[in-house]
């Protein structure tokens, strides 16, 4: 759905409009935000400035560029203001990324996608090894952006963090998608049967034999 | 955020943060450490330090005292041959420098794109040849058409020697290295059959005929002086490529894509439109070396006319962090060495090759940095490592 891999079988619809051939910069002017799962590699140029980072994915468009040309006023304002307003900690916007701390080069990222209008949401791990403060900080904004009518798409591992921001929740096991529940009616534990390829639907008896084929 | 961040000025682009005395700290330091290697290699050889890189220094820059009796002659008589030999050596330091901006710029480029390009040698040869083909075979041409022509030639024909190997890494994930290695071979056995068939010139030397003079580079001074516009050109491009590289979209596209495929990708650029790019442009800028060599200096081609002038711009592109600057300074730099080199060869009798000791070793010193931070105590900082190369494959 990022336009990184190829789609193999079926096609997309996003906003009414299906997508199937298509490539990561065609998905991103379509309105989807993407928070990589490894941000380090797919998310920041580490060796590059903050200012650089926070324009990485709209460097080509007005007003960051005129033609070729790129406009490093705008680049330096954009950057400020994106620093400011999610609070990324840091002494100013021309140290590399490399200097920031995880929760803060994920703040970047998080300002960077937030900061151009946008339909859909992919937020993959979002949260991975931050801090408390900033795991809060980034699942306010999700919602934030719940609030405001984009879709959002939340990748993770963590199943306090599914059931605490999630409307609904799909569980997949080896691969298929075992099934799709409103997440206030289930718990941790309904969720982990699904995890382990067992539908909880299932009668007692048959719950026991798949149990008995899992282990 | 407090108003004392503003006070931070910007770090310059493209050295990995830091400040710029960091940045060069470890190539200024390379370079001293070598000349000391290089003076251990001429104790050993026998020779005298002093009478040696006094030599050196004559054969770079000139000898002071000829300069003061050059200008005497001028005052006196308005003689200008005494005053022309003096500054001879520094003008030919600079001719030397020429082409070695130009190659190290190509390959530079390349580095800041994640390619090795040791292609720049065969690129250079041919970028040579069809300039010299454009110079010699088209008479009757007003300079102003013919010269931009004729470089304009060696630019393209580098650019296809480029082109290939780039287009084989982007679709088929071919490593460079091998294939521009092979089209340097493939371009050292062109151009013996060329310079010995269909573009030699009459007589016996597998040679091109010469340009004609309106497709020459102009130079300063009368003879013997060499010195020609090909420097002013090396320095206009050298600018244009700073600019390209850290003030255009497509720059940054550039770099991106040498600091981070993976980000790159997933930022929508295209890595196989970078690729091709850069090895075009990188060939092109080899083959402007030529050029800039037959045009201005030489005004022909013959066998072994590239003369390592690819593979020094490596070790160039390397000390000059693959900054258009620091290329242009290395290439100084390196130009100065080898010119003073031969003079101390003839002066001295110490032989060139102390010269390839002492660029070897600074090779050394920049491949791994770490010998110079142990060396001088230095520490650290987390800078932008030049990429040699991400593996075979895709």
């Amino acid at each position: 759905m990022t336009g990184l891999l190829p789609i193999d079988v079926g096609q997309i619809q996003l906003v009414g409009e299906a997508i199937r051939h298509t490539s990561p910069r065609d998905i991103l002017e379509r309105g989807v935000a993407h928070i990589p799962e490894d941000r380090q590699r797919h998310g920041l140029l580490l060796s590059f400035p903050i200012h650089d980072n926070m324009m990485l994915c709209t460097y080509y468009q007005p007003p960051f560029a005129k033609g070729v040309s790129l406009q490093q006023k705008t680049i330096f304002d954009n950057a400020e203001a994106l620093v400011k307003q999610y609070d990324v900690r840091t002494p100013n916007i021309y140290v590399n990324a490399s200097t920031l701390s995880g929760g803060n080069q994920q703040k970047v990222i998080v300002a960077r996608e937030f900061s151009r209008p946008i339909h859909l949401l992919i937020a993959s791990q979002p949260t991975r090894g931050l801090d408390v403060g900033s795991i809060e900080y980034i699942h306010t904004q999700i919602i934030k952006k719940r609030n405001e009518g984009v879709g959002v798409l939340l990748v993770s591992s963590e199943l306090d963090e599914i059931l605490a921001l999630s409307d609904r929740i799909a569980v997949m096991y080896k691969g298929r998608i075992m099934d799709i529940v409103d997440a206030n009616k289930v718990n941790k534990e309904y969720l982990g049967l699904l995890m382990a390829g067992i539908h909880p639907s299932e009668t007692p008896k048959a719950k026991s034999s798949a149990a008995e084929k899992v282990f | 955020m407090t108003d004392k961040n503003k006070l931070k000025s910007k770090t310059p682009e493209g050295i990995g943060g830091g400040s710029l005395r960091d940045a060069i700290r470890v190539p200024a330091l390379a370079v001293l450490t070598g000349l000391i290697i290089g003076a251990f290699a001429i104790i050993i050889s026998g020779a005298n330090v002093f009478t040696a890189y006094g030599a050196l220094f004559v054969g770079s820059f000139g000898d002071p005292v000829r300069f003061f009796t050059g200008f005497q002659q001028l005052f006196s008589t308005g003689e200008t041959a005494g005053l022309l030999k003096a500054i001879y050596p520094f003008t030919e330091s600079l001719v030397t420098a020429t082409p070695y901006i130009f190659a190290g710029l190509s390959v530079a480029l390349g580095f800041r794109c994640g390619l090795f390009n040791i292609g720049a040698e065969g690129q250079f040869f041919i970028g040579a040849l069809c300039s010299a083909f454009v110079g010699y075979s088209l008479i009757g041409l007003p300079a102003y058409i013919h010269l931009p022509l004729a470089l304009l030639g060696g630019a393209a024909g580098g650019a296809l020697w480029g082109i290939i190997p780039g287009y084989l890494k982007a679709k088929f994930g071919a490593h460079e290295v091998v294939n521009t290695i092979m089209m340097n071979w493939i371009a050292f056995k062109l151009s013996d059959w060329l310079l010995n068939g269909p573009m030699k010139a009459s007589g016996f030397r597998p040679v091109t005929p010469t340009v004609e003079l309106s497709a020459q580079l102009p130079r300063f001074f009368p003879d013997p002086i060499r010195l020609n516009w090909g420097l002013i050109l090396a320095f206009v491009v050298a600018y244009a490529l700073y600019w390209f590289l850290f003030k255009t979209t497509l720059g940054f596209e550039i770099r991106s894509v040498g600091a981070n495929p993976d980000a790159a990708k997933y930022a929508g650029m295209s890595i196989v439109k970078n690729l091709v790019l850069v090895m075009a442009m990188a060939g092109g800028l080899a083959g402007l070396a030529g050029s800039a060599q037959v045009l201005g200096v030489d005004h022909w081609v013959g066998q072994g006319f590239s003369a390592g002038y690819g593979f020094d711009a490596i070790a160039l592109a390397l000390l000059g962090k693959s900054h258009p600057f620091g290329v242009v300074l290395s290439a100084l730099l390196f130009g100065f060495l080898r010119s003073g080199a031969t003079r101390m060869q003839s002066m001295a009798g110490i032989p060139i090759d102390i010269i390839s000791i002492i660029q070897g070793m600074v090779i050394v010193f920049i491949a791994a940095p770490e010998i110079i931070r142990w060396l001088y105590r230095i520490k650290n900082i987390k800078a932008e490592e030049t990429v040699l190369t991400r593996g075979w494959g895709k």
